[in-house]
């Protein structure tokens, strides 16, 4: 019942270290190439789960279940963000027919 | 086999996470997208973080990407919608996010990680019991203040989505 699972074993955690890093790059790729708002929202969506899928390889190798907790919290939070950034990008569409983020330039200044 | 199936996994897991960037529809997006997570499940699955797993897959999966879709749908869009960035400022971002992973993996390439392993060691940490004890013993509060969260976080989204008493009604 308490033995070590087979992927601790014998996956080094710096397997999880790469592939975390991976994934979060092409979520930063994603932000800088697209433009449609929704797909940007995506992207960063993907950033945090690769924050959380290294959280929680080190949480599970190391034994320690506050990282598993904190996985938790994100995911709560990362729900409250989704929940407000996509009715903000409606009324967005709303007021100008389209989710371009070029149209909204201005906020820049 | 469990190193293959790793292997797998983070292999479905980078493919699905470049057609999230790369596909041209929305639609396809948020489906690579429910890929992704699917996969990610998976990787938790491996890991013996059993609840993180459930969570995974009911809140991301069935909860947030079901809203993307939705909203997709409810936005209609289509592929000949979104005009596309030049094409230089696409290959500066592709080499800026590439330069960024070389750095970060030449940071990470020596880090000895062998110190992270434990004398004692216990599989069950990621069993609801376990992370239930820890969460509502040691971590009571932020649990008790997510919940003020979710309220400010409901309150603003009915106000967002809310129809102002002059606006037109162009939707």
């Amino acid at each position: 019942m308490n033995d070590i699972p087979e992927v601790i074993r014998t996956i080094p955690l710096n397997y999880y270290l790469f592939f975390s890093t991976a994934l979060f790059c092409i979520g930063i790729i994603g932000v800088l190439t697209r433009r449609n708002a929704i797909i940007i929202f995506m992207c960063i969506e993907l950033m945090l789960n690769s924050v959380n899928l290294l959280l929680t390889a080190f949480s599970s190798y190391r034994s320690d279940p506050n990282g598993q907790i904190f996985v938790f919290f994100i995911m709560a939070v990362a729900a409250a963000e989704v929940a407000v950034g996509l009715a903000i990008i409606v009324m967005i569409y709303r007021n100008v027919r389209s989710t371009d983020i070029n149209i909204l330039n201005k906020l820049k200044w | 086999m469990t190193g293959n199936l790793f292997y797998f996994l983070t292999f479905l897991t980078l493919f699905a996470a470049i057609g999230v960037v790369a596909s041209k529809n929305p639609v396809y997006s948020v489906l690579f997208m429910i890929l992704t997570f699917f996969a990610l499940t998976g990787h938790y699955i491996m890991l013996n973080a059993q609840f993180l797993a459930a969570v995974n897959f009911i809140v991301y999966m069935g909860a947030i990407m079901v809203l993307f879709l939705f909203v997709i749908m409810f936005l209609n869009m289509r592929e000949d919608t979104e005009q596309h960035k030049p094409m230089l400022s696409k290959i500066a971002a592709a080499i800026a996010g590439g330069i960024l992973f070389v750095v970060m993996i030449a940071a990470l390439k020596d880090v000895n990680t062998q110190l992270a392993t434990t004398a004692v060691f216990d599989s069950q940490i990621g069993m609801v019991e376990n992370l239930g004890k820890v969460l509502f013993r040691d971590y009571l509060l932020p649990f008790e203040l997510a919940s003020v969260l979710f309220l400010a976080a409901m309150a603003g989204a009915v106000m967002l989505g809310k129809r102002e008493p002059g606006e037109q009604n162009r939707f």
